[in-house]
Parts: structure tokens; sequence; C-alpha cells
């Protein structure tokens, strides 16, 4: 029988994380997944981006071994989640969105019992919980009941409790949620210090656009059950229609109309366009073309006064591709709530 | 089973930390049963003189009763403590964990057999401090911690099935407040049997509370070893049986999820 303590590190050609059509329909009727397929690589950060009740969580839950599907499959670390929860379980670090820390023990103590029950060897204990509660700062508050602590304090222990048995993937439902701005910059930056240090690959959930877009190296957007596009945020947006360069020139809409028409045929223009004395370019790649459409146009001897360069953000991609903005969708209500 | 006793172990842990941290809540559980010894005490006093109750003292007939009475409410409350690790996502960390099922709910009848036995300790102390003797002498008074503790074991077991299948305080204060009296005075906690109408001594046969305070009182006088040791199997099936649907409570709960 293989030492249940230390897991086999997965081969790295190995998808950390794979599901292919997974669906689920709880009791009350709800259909919380209808066909839901990405796979992980292991050392990268990968995020389910979606409203509330988009099926983000129930598909974490799945792979955390918390709840079955009723079709499809899964594997995470190399285990199957319906044939071998146990080996799924011991190669797996769960956050889940409500905070599991025992506010009646101390940092401390909450991180030893999770240590004991994810079968670290005794002996390594001591020396793991210590190296961890450096490694999220609360080496000062360890001795300190959890009930004391802040909401940021409480995510550290948290995320620190699902590394103690130093796990394969990770799993971070909602990981900033009800957070204050400050405290998300800091676990944003402990997770690429997580990823570079230790090639984890991390499953995130999450309804913050600029969430999945800054810390993200792929992700998928989820919307009622299924999974509607995958990739890294860049290609995402790039998939959208390029930047738009903004061009402002000095005289009348005679020149923005000639502007517009030298700019057509050259490289990396897609479209442009007058609008008044301005004129919008679009362009593969803004941050390149931007200098070189100002100093071609100058050449040309038109005068530019102002220049802005601005992005397609995921918010674009998602409308794109449910036909809705990101913003303001959601409102229905908890999906946790409406699955149980 | 070695992981299940494990796992145990230090899930107990865990429930003992926390009641140690609740000062308040150590203080309601050794004053309660105090006061209960004091006023019923004084209060039932004379009903010993009504002819046919048969015992020397009500202080002597009463101090099982409320160690018996104490084991009952005390581990009821059990399942409150599994709510809220429900509530604030304890219990969903640990299930994502190769944790023994079994230790879950076995570490939660464990901490509330042990906090009987210790309450007990204390009830019949000051029960003797008010007059009561134990006749029985050292086998007596375990006895009673033995018994106390094996009612209080079932009934932990049932009412954290119950917080799992409800999983609302509200749902589980309502059944333990419904449940909770009639099952104390349909026993001879407070009264003898030869005094209860015809129907009530029927019902109390078939109430394990009842089976607990009649052997504890022997036990207490030592008398009727027999009689005592039939109630301790009997309760110790109680708890079996108790814990086998909190277990099945358990399975329903993770396939709900």
């Amino acid at each position: 029988m293989p030492n249940p303590t230390h897991p086999p590190v997965p081969d790295p050609g190995q998808a950390a994380i794979v599901c292919e059509n997974l669906e689920k329909t709880y009791r009350n009727g709800v259909k919380a997944l209808s066909g839901v397929s990405f796979s992980v690589k292991p050392g990268e950060i990968f995020g389910l981006l979606g409203p509330n009740g988009a099926g983000k969580s129930t598909t974490v839950r799945i792979l955390a071994t918390l709840t079955r599907p009723d079709g499809g499959k899964a594997s995470v670390a190399g285990c199957d989640v319906m044939r071998d929860p146990a080996g799924v379980r011991l190669r797996v670090g769960y956050v889940a969105q409500a905070s599991g820390v025992d506010k009646w023990a101390t940092g401390k103590e909450n991180l030893v019992l999770q240590a004991h029950l994810m079968r670290v060897p005794a002996a390594d204990i001591g020396a793991r919980v210590g190296k961890l509660l450096e490694w999220v700062n609360l080496s000062d508050a360890a001795g300190r009941i959890v009930k004391t602590y802040s909401g940021g304090m409480k995510r550290r222990l948290d995320l620190a409790m699902g590394l103690i048995h130093q796990p394969a993937v990770l799993f971070l439902d909602e990981p900033t949620t009800g957070l204050d701005p400050e405290t998300r910059a800091a676990l944003w930056r402990d997770l690429k210090r997580l990823r570079q240090e230790r090639n984890l690959a991390v499953l995130l959930t999450t309804h913050y656009l600029e969430e999945a877009d800054h810390l993200c190296d792929r992700l998928a957007i989820v919307d009622h059950g299924k999974v509607v596009v995958e990739g890294t945020p860049a290609d995402l947006k790039a998939g959208i229609s390029g930047d738009t360069v903004a061009l402002e020139v000095a005289g009348t809409g005679e020149d923005a109309a000639r502007m517009a028409a030298f700019l057509r045929p050259l490289e990396g223009v897609l479209e442009a366009l007058a609008e008044g004395n301005r004129v919008l370019a679009r362009v593969r790649l803004g941050a390149t073309a931007m200098p070189a459409l100002i100093t071609a146009v100058e050449r040309a001897g038109i005068n530019v006064i102002s220049s802005t360069l601005s992005r397609p953000t995921l918010d674009d991609v998602y409308l794109r591709h449910t036909g809705r903005r990101f913003q303001g969708v959601g409102a229905a209500g908890d999906e946790r709530k409406a699955g149980s | 089973m070695n992981t299940f006793l494990k796992d145990t172990g230090h899930l107990l842990i865990r429930h003992l930390r926390t009641t140690l941290r609740l000062p308040i809540w150590i203080a309601v559980t050794l004053i309660q049963p105090v006061i209960w010894l004091t006023i019923y005490g004084q209060l039932f006093r004379s009903v010993v003189e009504i002819p046919g109750f048969g015992a020397a003292s009500y202080i002597q007939f009463l101090t099982p009763g409320v160690v018996i009475m104490t084991a009952l409410f005390g581990s009821a409350w059990s399942g409150m403590g599994l709510i809220e690790d429900l509530t604030d996502g304890v219990m969903d960390r640990m299930l994502a964990t190769p944790v023994s099922r079994a230790a879950l709910i076995s570490a939660r009848v464990f901490h509330a057999a042990l906090t009987v036995a210790v309450q007990s300790v204390i009830i019949l102390l000051f029960g003797m401090a008010l007059g009561a003797r134990i006749t029985g002498g050292l086998p007596g008074f375990l006895a009673i911690l033995l018994l106390g503790s094996l009612l209080g074991a079932g009934m932990s077991a049932l009412s954290n099935g119950l917080a799992l299948v409800t999983r609302r305080e509200e749902t589980l204060i309502a059944v333990i407040n419904f449940f909770g009296l009639p099952l104390t005075f349909l026993s001879t906690a407070f009264m003898a049997a030869e005094l209860m109408p015809g129907w009530i001594r029927a019902l109390a046969r078939a109430n394990p509370v009842n089976w607990a305070v009649i052997a504890s009182r022997d036990a207490m006088l030592g008398q009727a070893w027999g009689g005592v040791a039939k109630a301790a199997l009997m309760l110790a099936g109680f708890m079996l049986v108790s814990v086998w649907i909190g277990t099945q409570a358990f399975r329903a709960y993770r396939k709900s999820s």
C-alpha cells in the first residue's frame, strides 16, 4: 500500500484538474451545472469567473469531493473524484467561501488539528505549522483565539490551513469576497508568490472581473452552469476587437476624415473611423501601435493634440459571450443557498 | 480503526478546549444543578411524608434524579455545536480532509459523555453535602457516572443527528424543549413510581431517562445490582441505536449537499 502521507508528485505533463461534462441538479430541482469542462495544468492559476448562481461553487465542491456530480467525469491530481475521493482529499487544499476556521481555537491550534486530519506525519507538524504561520504573517497572533482575528487574518489562516499538507492543487472559493481592497491586494500577492514557490495548481472562483484579470493565468467564464469561453485574460480580450486608439486632431472634421483614410491601410490597423475631430482606430496591439500611428500622422502633416488608448476589458469579453454586461448581474442570490 | 481512534482523539481535544474556553457555559453547567438540588430539595421536601413514597429523605431521592436530568439536558444541546460548525464552514472544511467520517460524530458523543461525568461528580458531591448518603459506596458512585454518561452519549448522538437533518438552531431548540421536560416528568426523577398514575408508570417503563434514574437510585443505595447492570445494558443499547441513527443522518446530510 502506498504511504498516504506522501502523495506522489503528479507527473509534470499530467493535468492537475480535468473535468469533462460535469452535471449537477440539486434535490430542489435547481440545475447548477449542465456540462462543465475545463482542465488546469500544474503551476497554473485558473479562474472560474461568473455571477452568483453560475455554478462556480458547485464545480469546486464536486472537485473537492464535497458533493457528487450527476453526470460527467473529473479527476484531480490524478485521482478520480468519484472512484478515489480519499486520494483526492489527501492531495488538495480546499478554502471555502465561508471561512472554515474554528473560531474558539487559536491560529496555531487550528493548523495543528488540520495537519493531523490531513495525515501530516506527527514529527513534521511543529516545523510546518511554524513556517506557515510565518509565511502568512500570523506568527505573532498564533496564540490568540481566532474569534479576535480580523477578516483578513482569518482568510490568511484559511489559506495556511489549505496548504499545511503541501497539496498539489488548491481550491479557493471566492477567496477575497468581503475583504477590503488592501487585504485583497495582499492576498493576490501571496497567491502569486505561492505559485512561483511551489508550482501549485490553483483553481479559484471569483465574481470580480478585476481579480480574474489580475490574478489568473487562464480563466473560464461560467454562465448558467456552462463554460461559455476559456483562455488567458489577454487572449480573451484580444479575441474581442483589438485595442482602440483615439487621436484628436488640431483641425476640422475634414482633417479627421483625411487622417482616417490615411491610417486604414497601415499595418496593424484593423479599422479607422472619423468621429468629429477624432479618429478611433482599432489596432491589434495598442501599446506599440500608438506611437507608430502618431509618428506616421505627424509626418503626413496632421497635428495630433491628444491621444488615448483603451483596451477591451473582461467585461467586453463577458458581454460578447453571454450577451449581458457583467456588472449588475447575479443579484438573484447566493449560489450555495439556491443549491442547498 | 486506528485512524478512527486517532481522529476521534484529536476532535475530542478540540471540543473539550472549546468547552473550557466558554466560562459562562462552565458556570451555568455547575451552578444550575446546584440550584435545582437546592430549590427542588426545599420545595418538595414534604412529599416524602406522603404515605407510600418510600424514601428516607427527599434529597436522597432527588440527587440521582437531578444527575440524570442534567445528563439529559446537557447532552441534548450537543447538536448546537454541530450546527455552528455547519454555519461556519468548519464541517465542509473537515469533510474535504480524509478525516474518519465516524469520528466526526463519535468525538461529539464522547465529549457529551465526559461532560456528563464531570457534572455528575459535582452534583453527587453537592447532594452529599446536603445530606444524601451514597450507601453504595465507590461502586455506587461510579455506576451513577456510567449510567448518566451512557444516557448522555445516546442523547447527544440523537441531538447531532437531528442537527444534521434540520441544520437550524431554532428547530433543535424547539424539539429539545418539546421532549426534554416530558422525558423528565415521565420518569421517577421527582416522584416515586408508586404514586404515579398507571398510564404514566407504563410510559415511564419505556423511557431511557427512567431506566437511568431508577438504576442510579439503586446504585446510590447499593441495592439491586442485577437491575443496575440490566439498566446499564439497556442504556448501552439505546446509545448504540442512537449512534446508528446519528450516523445515518450524517450520510443523508452528505448526500443532500
